[in-house]
């Protein structure tokens, strides 16, 4: 039976230190083992987007890569989106759009869609559907969604 | 991007306005505590021994390897439910037969009894220290199955030579009860006139047979619970639930323990749409905790939801309707066929009661089997019934159209069902609003724009549910700074913390800010019915609304002592307590607050209701298709969704419950499905082949909320939650097939079904 | 998940020194959207995975107008499609690199453990094949070179043999006047399994108006991907036309040998053969010569 393995790794700008089994998800490990709980678990496969989380700047399903691999990177989860002085443009727009109704998805959909407006602060429709097209949403039948990214590119240009 | 419009016929103050919903940031942040987010101290993973079988016999359970596992603290099968141990022990004639067979059916789907009905049926349980632990020890339990021919299919199941489920399940009939046992388990009829006269007086009939499959309600947060069996006896419950009041019914008498030790506590919900009605887990945890002294976790796998949860029914349905030449409906027949899964229950009456309720028919017939197949024990859907009915009875409506060559919406505008239409099994209208929606879809742009490709086609379609009152409770305390905390045991599913919040400001005359809404466990709140049937904003904020002027009663008996006077010279208006004379003696709500205290203490409004009044919800949805030939596959242009909700209260989160709906609805005609083997394995339980809308495969839904007040609310209100998943079935359906120019008679409306109708 | 042990070796003969003491029970971990889940759900064994992101030859993504592309085996979907180079030399390339899975997947799967997972339904073979890619693999006995079309040889097997690496992929410089384009049918948008795909690249003569040469392969109609070599063969010399093209259509069809499941029967499969090879060489046409 492997030993455990000590990963140390950056979460939110924090430097961050855990024991864990290879065999662990970084998904189980950031829920399980340092009680972040915001990242969700929904399919354990890869195919809802519940899970995801920043790594190196990319979106990722947190529950196909093993805690082992966050050795040495930086993370960001729904947890480091806020900041002291307040909700992210992103969050906000959520609010204010009605994006949200039994909320499960919405931390993986904040994360992706951040990554998506700091690479593409002008993406329209299209774009927006496609880059979420792996975040699974069965509430809200995504349109207000939509409207969210879209209002959250105006807030982050004033 | 068209705007969505509200038609709004009374404006209030607080009611029909969009704020920000109050759980909103936690959700945002990743605050919000779900079910399996809880964490208790010393809390044990629990995992469970599924069949692998679609029906077998159980011959014997074999778990001291199990036992004996360095991790495993309990192991459990069916003989350790208190309900399954009361049944085995009962004296002859203890027991009714028919409670005992309703019990033994409750027992049984948490864990077996000696017969195992669906892939995925639980039959073991184990508590271990992680959850490795717990799945090695499932290998490690033996079961011998002796398996039996597995009955898959309605149609099959109905049959006279087919494998039967249950040795002591009789069809009940109409007040009888079948001789020979069956796989049917009842059989429902009613009808108003004489359909058979009214078809030989029609100028033209129509009849179709029409099938679906078994689909999923598809919620991302999977099933979750956790028990704790204190030492005092006394047993916490924390689980993702609609409705935490049933949890502890369900687990007092599965159990056979007093619903005063139990307490369920609803943790934040991912998504139910009906399936988190039932109960799955609750019972199993309990007993794992009872065993163990410690803490006990249950999750769901993805795999597990869609194999031993419960989905909508598959159905087979006949539709056959008469109409006289200008298009006026005169007979109809509606015989559904549904299959309830592994045990009794399907919900083939509600609909049935919906099959035909959009038309004012003067003739007509329904007949309901309910059928048990060896698939999952079906649970709600969303409007449960009612969108396969629609399919049906809409495609033939359509087809009807395309034959007397008649707009949809004229049709529909010429036979609906308005204020005094007497439904089939005997109920009569109120004030809808079925009319205006269709006025409404006429109205609307998007009827208005011609389509511009070949292969593209409109469907449209109209849906119906009832809504329902059912109990609620709600307390509404006043701060001494003159905000109010109210407290209700209504779970959140879609937003009613805010619409519920809404009504008490509106009713108190105060600030929505004001109000501070917490959703409460069973010791905490009075009796609340589940959340679902399209009730909670009605019936929850039935109770906001009485419990708010019990409120307002006591702040007028508080002033009338403070200023000396009579309670009768005081009013109450827009947040001001007033003295009906005297302009000096005023208090606005914030002011009389803060006096409470000193005047006699802080003043508590309650309300326990079961209103009747309520509406019911009519829908009418449009779509535009195109059909690409060469693949099969379809793509949705343009949807609007049109719907009566008497009163939006927060019109964004009944514009998300259109929107919501319909994209569940567009998946059900699509590409949403069972897939089942001949073996009756389910072969496609994960996201990856069970394939549900995302975002790249839908444009915006556009809606349009059409208020026609329901007289039996305060502020209007109808249920909005259900009937929006109801049109998007045969509308969608009726677009492909008028781009194609073959009528489709099952969903899901594949590429490879879309393929073979154009070979 | 049973227990498994990991290690991240720094040089190429680190990974192959573990690759050997381990033999058939070490498992090569790139993305980990393919392992991660057949692990969990029992489909694949291991003791140990042996991580490949760390190996400087596995990351190279490097482009010579005389050799060609290298593509690293764990350099991810999205360093491909992201690659200006790539996507102005190999968009038949980048048109399968971000179909696969979504953006999250796209984040980690590798064009490497696509081909190394050896699915029939893998949605970057028939262009790397197509494409007249090489598998460069090293092990043991030393490295060798494998075509892409014989690099499968039952579903989920390839021809690696216990200690084998794959290092790279080379796809040769891609020629004047010529054009690749790779699609496949699915249900959705995004997400799913192709129920056929079909990988074509043509090259034309300097007109532009025949066809010097092309190569067809297929996606999930066998047990392996199928190289259509009579397919691609039938469009040589000719001009380019419907006719030609329906040609190369019918015979893709011929080679293609589905089965029925849950996802396409055969008829549907074939049926799609024919329609997405007339689809992937009419823009592959397109883009042979210049247009798009």
């Amino acid at each position: 039976m492997p030993g455990l393995v000590h990963v140390e790794t950056t979460i939110n700008g924090n430097q961050v230190n855990f024991l864990c089994e290879p065999r662990q998800s970084l998904l189980e490990c950031l829920r399980d083992v340092l009680g972040m709980t915001g990242t969700k678990e929904g399919c354990n496969d890869g195919n809802c987007g519940a899970c995801t989380v920043l790594m190196d700047g990319r979106i990722v399903t947190s529950c196909l890569v093993l805690a082992v691999e966050a050795q040495g990177k930086e993370l960001t989860t729904i947890e480091g989106i806020a900041s002291a002085e307040g909700l992210h443009p992103v969050q906000q727009a959520f609010l204010e759009n009605a994006s949200l109704q039994c909320g499960i998805c919405t931390p993986g959909f904040i994360v992706a869609t951040k990554a998506l407006l700091d690479r593409e602060p002008d993406a329209d429709e299209g774009r927006i559907r496609h880059w979420l097209a792996g975040n699974l949403c069965r509430c809200t039948g995504y349109d207000k969604i939509v409207r969210a990214v879209l209002d959250a590119e105006e807030k982050m240009k004033s | 991007m068209v705007a969505n419009q509200v038609l709004s016929e009374v404006e209030y103050r607080v009611v029909g306005k969009r704020p920000i919903r109050p759980d909103g940031v936690d959700k945002v942040t990743g605050r919000a505590q779900y079910g399996s987010d809880l964490r208790l101290t010393g809390t044990l993973q629990a995992k469970i021994l599924r069949s692998p079988h679609a029906h077998a016999k159980i011959k014997s359970i074999d778990t001291s390897l199990a036992e004996a596992h360095p991790g495993v603290r309990a192991v459990i099968t069916g003989k350790d439910l208190p309900l399954s141990a009361k049944l085995a022990n009962a004296a002859p004639g203890e027991i009714s037969d028919s409670d005992r067979q309703r019990m033994g059916f409750q027992a049984n789907n948490f864990l077996a009894g000696d017969k195992v009905l669906y892939k995925g049926h639980a039959v073991a349980a184990v508590a271990a220290v992680d959850s490795n632990s717990a799945e090695a020890a499932l290998a490690l339990i033996k079961v011998e199955y002796e398996e039996l021919p597995p009955v898959i299919n309605v149609k099959d199941a109905m049959g006279e030579g087919s494998a039967l489920l249950h040795e002591n399940l009789h069809t009940s009939s109409l007040g009888e009860t079948s001789e020979k046992p069956s796989n049917v388990a009842s059989y429902m009829l009613f009808e108003k006139g004489d359909v058979e006269q009214g078809f030989s007086q029609s100028d033209i009939v129509i009849e179709r047979e029409y099938e679906t499959a078994s689909v999923h309600q598809g919620y991302i947060e999977p099933h979750t619970a956790t028990a704790h069996w204190n030492a005092d006896g006394q047993l916490n419950i924390w689980c993702s639930t609609q409705g935490s009041f049933v949890v502890r019914a369900t687990t007092s008498e599965v159990l056979q323990y007093p619903i005063s030790k139990i307490k369920v506590t609803p943790m934040e919900i991912g998504g139910g749409f009906g399936g988190k009605v039932t109960c799955y887990q609750e019972p199993v945890v309990a007993v794992l905790s009872k065993k163990t002294g410690q803490p006990v976790k249950l999750v769901m796998s993805r795999t597990e939801v869609f194999e031993a949860s419960g989905p909508a029914p598959g159905s087979w349905m006949r539709v056959k309707l008469g109409a006289n030449k200008d298009g006026k409906l005169i007979s109809g027949k509606v015989t559904l066929a549904f299959e309830a899964g592994a045990f009794p229950g399907s919900p083939v009456l509600p609909g049935s009661t919906c099959s035909l309720a959009c038309y004012d028919v003067p003739n007509g017939l329904n007949e309901a089997y309910d059928v048990v197949v060896n698939k999952p024990k079906t649970a709600a859907y969303r409007a449960p019934g009612s969108p396969q009915a629609a399919f049906a009875v809409e495609s033939v409506v359509d087809e009807l159209c395309q034959e007397l060559n008649m707009d949809p919406i004229e049709f529909r505008l010429l036979n609906a069902s308005k204020e005094g239409t007497r439904k089939v099994e005997g109920p009569v209208f109120g004030k809808i609003g079925l009319i205006e929606c269709l006025e409404a879809a006429r109205n609307h742009e998007h009827y208005k724009t011609p389509l511009t490709g070949v292969n593209q086609a409109r469907g449209i379609a109209a849906g119906f549910w009832m809504n329902r009152g059912f109990h609620s409770s709600c307390n509404i305390t006043v701060n001494q700074d003159g905000t109010v905390n109210l407290t209700m045991g209504s779970v959140d599913i879609g937003g009613t913390r805010a619409s519920i919040s809404q009504q008490a400001a509106e009713t108190l005359g105060i600030e929505y800010a004001d109000v501070k809404p917490t959703i409460v466990d069973t010791d905490s709140i009075g009796y609340t019915m589940v959340t679902g049937g399209s009730r909670t904003s009605f019936a929850t904020g039935w109770a906001a609304i009485l419990a708010s002027e019990d409120v307002k009663q006591q702040m007028r008996e508080r002033a009338s002592k403070i200023w000396e006077t009579s309670v009768d010279d005081i009013e109450y208006k827009d947040g001001v307590i007033s003295h009906q004379s005297d302009p000096e003696l005023q208090f606005t709500f914030a002011e009389l607050a803060r006096q409470l205290n000193g005047t006699g203490g802080t003043v508590t409004g309650q309300a326990n209701v079961d209103p009747s009044g309520e509406g019911n919800s009519f829908g009418v949805h449009l779509v535009d298709v195109e059909v690409d030939r060469d693949t099969g596959k379809t793509t949705v242009l343009r949807y609007t969704a049109i719907q009566d909700v008497g009163k939006a209260v927060h019109p964004s989160y009944v514009e998300g419950q259109m929107q919501g709906g319909a994209v569940q609805g567009i998946g059900w005609a699509l590409n949403e499905e069972y897939f089942f083997n001949d073996n009756g394995h389910m072969m496609n339980s994960s996201f990856l082949d069970y394939r549900m809308p995302t975002a790249l495969d839908l444009p915006m839904i556009d809606t349009v909320i059409v208020e026609v007040a329901n007289p039996g609310h305060p502020y209007g209100v109808r249920g909005v939650g259900e009937v929006p998943i109801v049109p998007p079935l045969p509308a969608v359906a009726s677009a492909v097939s008028r781009a194609i120019g073959v009528r489709m008679q099952k969903l899901p409306v594949t590429p490879g079904s879309i393929l073979e109708a154009l070979w | 998940m049973e227990a498994i042990d990991y290690t991240a070796p720094k040089t190429l003969d680190e990974a192959l020194k573990v690759m050997a003491d381990h033999g058939d029970r070490a498992r090569v971990l790139a993305g980990g959207t393919d392992l991660l889940v057949q692990l969990r759900g029992g489909r694949r064994s291991a003791d140990i995975v042996v991580d490949s992101k760390f190996i400087p030859e596995l990351n190279e993504l490097s482009y010579d107008a005389q050799k060609g592309l290298t593509i690293g085996a764990a350099v991810p979907c999205c360093t491909i499609y992201e690659d200006q180079t790539v996507e102005a030399n190999y968009p038949g390339l980048t048109d399968c690199a971000s179909l696969i899975g979504s953006i999250q997947i796209q984040g980690r799967a590798t064009i490497g453990g696509n081909l190394c997972n050896a699915a029939p339904s893998a949605d970057s073979i028939p262009s790397i094949i197509a494409l007249g890619g090489v598998a460069n693999v090293v092990g043991p006995n030393g490295a060798r070179q494998v075509a892409a079309e014989d690099f499968c040889t039952a579903p989920g097997r390839s021809v690696l043999e216990p200690g084998e690496l794959l290092v790279s992929i080379s796809l040769p410089a891609p020629q004047a006047h010529s054009g690749a384009n790779y699609l496949r049918f699915i249900p959705r948008n995004e997400m799913d399994i192709a129920v056929a795909g079909v990988g074509s690249s043509v090259i034309l003569d300097a007109s532009g108006q025949n066809f010097v040469s092309g190569r067809i392969a297929l996606a999930s109609v066998a047990p392996t991907p199928v190289f259509s070599k009579a397919a691609g063969d039938s469009l040589a010399g000719k001009p380019v036309s419907e006719a030609t093209i329906n040609e190369a259509s019918e015979k893709a069809m011929a080679d293609a040998k589905p089965i029925t499941d849950m996802r396409g029967t055969i008829k549907q499969r074939v049926h799609l053969v024919g329609v997405l090879t007339r689809r992937t060489l009419n823009t592959a046409v397109k883009r042979a010569r210049g247009e798009e």
